[in-house]
């Protein structure tokens, strides 16, 4: 008996201390790569510096932070930074007298994610010099002071001649109250995707060009009726899409029913109206009607699968962004390539409800966003992740990201060159972008933002467009006031 | 947490030493590292956290440069909000299913069947059941995707059918999945808790005619009480304060698995709202320290027995 219970504790011994061991690993793996830990690390941390300069004696160090991985979510943009940018710029920062070691700290993970890491990092004193973020998030990182105008941070930055290249519709995605914050890096357009070879199949155009809400669902009826194992129409929705649901779904649908998100006559956001119950109901239909998977709205990694389904064929129509033609089911560099791409996929315009119902009395209509970069106010020498910053947007680095595969890129000389290659891409720049709309640059955005988000859920989950409406303008209520919401 | 486990185990009564050894003050003394770790690692982060959730702070905008003091809206808000309350109600029937049911009853069936086994047979078994507890929750997390995955997950494959587990079964999948993952320590517990009944007084009942489940009942039950209270308090704030199903549903669908942690995560850093997430965290707070209470007396009512 007593040799028995020894063993236990020799064995429950070896269990504590492998865990002790693990946990210790773990550990040392997070404080390599964040400096989010707190105090507890600064010493490290300060031993690391230390050892860096002795390394590279003169030399700054600049950190740039994206979510972008390679072998992961936007890998274009990763390979870009380390294979261009790092030996590039800093060659040509060295040229001009500033020695820099350039950093890249990148990221695969939800954009939601990325950005409370961001936010955590630069309000505990740290985070990268140069910060990749969503133009919707330029608002509040504002407000909370973890980023600042350019004109504050880098004064040579208004002097810069790269701005005479870039639309003030594009700059504006990267500025807040009027002020410069960041270099935008590019913008997009959003469309209807189509599956020609299933089209086909159902008796329906190879060339579809839908001009009301009506036209799209009864695609989606005809599909669903020759094709059963296909989901015909996949319109993100629900809270674990994230701005996915807002941007891809929500809003386009919103423009077409004629209203904007945020009333810049009146100072106030749309709740409980009429365009609000149009998009509910739009989004209801899909649902009660069986057009529409609803475990795709649910599911954590459901975009990812609704990609998936996509390039394996399984989905008739979807509504997404150019991202997905150059990042998702691109023949070479995409997450879930389709090599058949150019043949098998279609697009067409998003129409508004009916002819001449979208906003400014438009037919069609589309949301445009975009990213950029941002300096951190942390950041020890934020002249010098100027310079880097301007490197990064030069005439040659926006060809360097580009490379084979078109994008809307921030610069227009830039564009003039690359986009006829892809016919995609002109589509959306000289089609789609004349009628897009912009998400307001608020603080409060994002909040309304995921307010859309449950509602279209409440939808999924079978309440009735009415219901769904009604909470969402108690909501927005709560959010921004009584007094700056529209309901009627 | 080692305190309370003293606490409830039946310690041997010891007579008061004759001479008293230490005087008061360097009793304290001896005690102030500790006491200093306490309140820099344990109370005032908890003060901190209360103190947070009297203000409007949020991770972004202007409420993260100037949080501004609200009182007790934040607590108020709770109370009603309905999706906190679902967040309740699924920590209790999470922490009830999977701890109190699942690990606590699972962990002590397998030690009490496997407790005359041969020795290598024995240890086997319990490094099996052992495993599913050391691997990384990351690891494991991902394994239970895969096994539950709608599109050709492992369990689908085998039981040739097409299901969503984690859409169809939330709360269930992960139920059992915490079962799987935690009942190691219940076992480890009362494996140890039975190799300290001595066999005496098992041979004693048998002798007396007592069946095998009288034996449980009037001779094991009673004598190992005093460790199960230990391991349902440990294992009921484990599972209360569990994070480890967000890896797997994180949180849905539709708030179906969305357990008080799960919910103050959403808050505070989806939804970038600290001050309101902390005062859910205090509430939390309170929850667990009440739990613990209650243990602490049902298990020093049994010591005193």
């Amino acid at each position: 008996m007593r040799i028995r219970r020894g063993r236990v504790a020799l064995g429950a011994g070896a269990l504590a201390a492998a865990m002790v061991l693990s946990a210790c690993g773990n550990g040392d793996d997070s404080a390599s790569d964040s400096d989010d830990s707190g105090g507890q690390t600064e010493e490290t941390q300060a031993e690391e510096t230390a050892d860096e300069e002795a390394a590279a004696p003169d030399a700054i160090q600049v950190e740039i932070g994206a979510n972008a991985v390679r072998g992961g979510k936007n890998e274009q943009t990763a390979a870009w930074i380390e294979d261009y940018i790092i030996p590039v710029c800093t060659e040509e920062l060295a040229a001009n007298g500033t020695n820099v070691e350039i950093v890249f700290n990148g990221r695969g993970i939800d954009d939601e994610d990325f950005k409370s890491q961001l936010a955590l990092d630069v309000s505990s004193g740290g985070g990268p010099d140069l910060m990749n973020i969503d133009g919707i998030w330029v608002g509040e990182f504002a407000e909370a002071g973890y980023t600042a105008p350019l004109a504050e941070l880098a004064p040579d930055a208004t002097s810069w001649d790269g701005w005479d290249q870039i639309d003030p519709a594009v700059q504006a995605n990267m500025s807040y109250k009027g002020e410069r914050y960041g270099v935008p890096s590019g913008t997009d357009g959003r469309v209807l995707y189509y599956n020609k070879a299933l089209f086909e199949e159902a008796g329906l155009p190879a060339d579809w060009q839908p001009t009301s809400w009506e036209e799209v669902l009864e695609a989606g009826r005809t599909l669903q009726q020759a094709l059963p194992d296909v989901t015909p129409i996949q319109i993100n929705a629900g809270v674990a899409m994230g701005e996915a649901t807002t941007m891809q779904g929500y809003l386009p649908l919103l423009a077409g029913a004629g209203a904007r998100v945020y009333d810049e006559d009146n100072s106030t956001w749309n709740g409980d109206t009429e365009a609000t119950r149009d998009v509910l109901g739009f989004y209801s239909t899909l649902f009660t009607e069986d057009l529409s998977n609803p475990d795709l709205q649910l599911l954590q990694d459901g975009r990812d699968r609704s990609f998936q389904e996509f390039a394996e064929g399984k989905i008739g129509i979807l509504g997404e962004g150019d991202y997905f033609w150059r990042a998702v089911i691109e023949p070479t560099v995409g997450n879930f390539p389709m090599a058949d791409r150019n043949d098998v996929v279609g697009y067409a315009k998003i129409p508004a409800k009916e002819a001449g119902a979208g906003l400014n009395g438009q037919d069609f209509v589309s949301m445009s966003g975009g990213g950029g970069y941002v300096l951190n106010p942390n950041s020890g020498n934020p002249g010098a992740a100027w310079e880097l910053l301007a490197c990064m947007n030069s005439k040659e680095s926006t060809l360097a990201l580009v490379g084979d595969v078109a994008r809307i890129t921030q610069r227009n000389d830039v564009n003039a060159e690359i986009l006829s290659e892809d016919p995609m891409l002109s589509f959306v720049a000289t089609e789609v972008l004349p009628v897009t709309a912009y998400r307001p640059g608020f603080a409060i955005y994002p909040q309304v933002s995921v307010a859309m988000q449950e509602a279209s859920e409440e939808v999924v989950n079978g309440s009735s467009a009415n219901d769904a409406s009604a909470s969402f303008g108690e909501a927005v209520a709560d959010l921004a006031g009584p007094d700056a919401v529209t309901n009627n | 947490m080692t305190k309370s486990q003293q606490e409830t185990q039946p310690l041997p009564r010891v007579k008061e030493p004759a001479g008293v050894v230490v005087s008061r003050r360097g009793a304290l003394i001896w005690l102030l590292p500790a006491g200093i770790i306490v309140i820099a690692f344990l109370i005032a982060p908890a003060i901190w956290t209360l103190v947070l959730g009297l203000t409007n702070y949020r991770l972004t905008g202007i409420e993260a440069k100037e949080p501004q003091f609200v009182g007790l809206e934040n607590f108020e808000n709770a109370l009603t909000d309905p999706a906190f309350i679902n967040s309740i109600w699924v920590t209790i029937l999470f922490v009830l299913g999977s701890a109190v049911f699942g690990q606590a009853v699972l962990g002590f069936i397998i030690a009490w069947s496997i407790r005359n086994l041969a020795p290598r047979v024995r240890s086997s078994i319990e490094l099996l059941v052992i495993l599913a507890w050391i691997i990384p929750s990351s690891v494991v997390t991902f394994l239970w995707i895969a096994l539950l995955n709608g599109q050709e997950g492992t369990l689908n494959t085998i039981l040739g059918i097409d299901t969503e587990w984690l859409l169809r079964y939330p709360l269930l999948s992960i139920i059992v999945f915490n079962i799987w993952r935690g009942t190691a320590f219940s076992m480890l517990l009362s494996s140890a808790a039975l190799a300290s009944l001595p066999p005496s007084y098992l041979q004693t009942a048998k002798l007396a005619g007592a069946s095998n489940w009288q034996q449980l009942r009037d001779v094991v039950l009673p004598s190992i009480k005093g460790y199960l209270i230990t391991n349902l308090l440990l294992i009921t704030l484990w599972t209360f304060n569990d994070f480890t199903p967000f890896l797997i549903t994180g949180g849905g669908p539709g708030g179906k698995t969305e357990t008080v942690p799960v919910f103050i995560y959403q808050e505070a850093l989806r939804f970038l709202e600290l001050g309101y997430g902390s005062a859910i965290a205090a509430i939390a707070l309170a929850i667990n320290f009440v739990i613990a209470m209650f243990y602490l007396r049902s298990s020093r009512r049994n010591a005193a027995r």
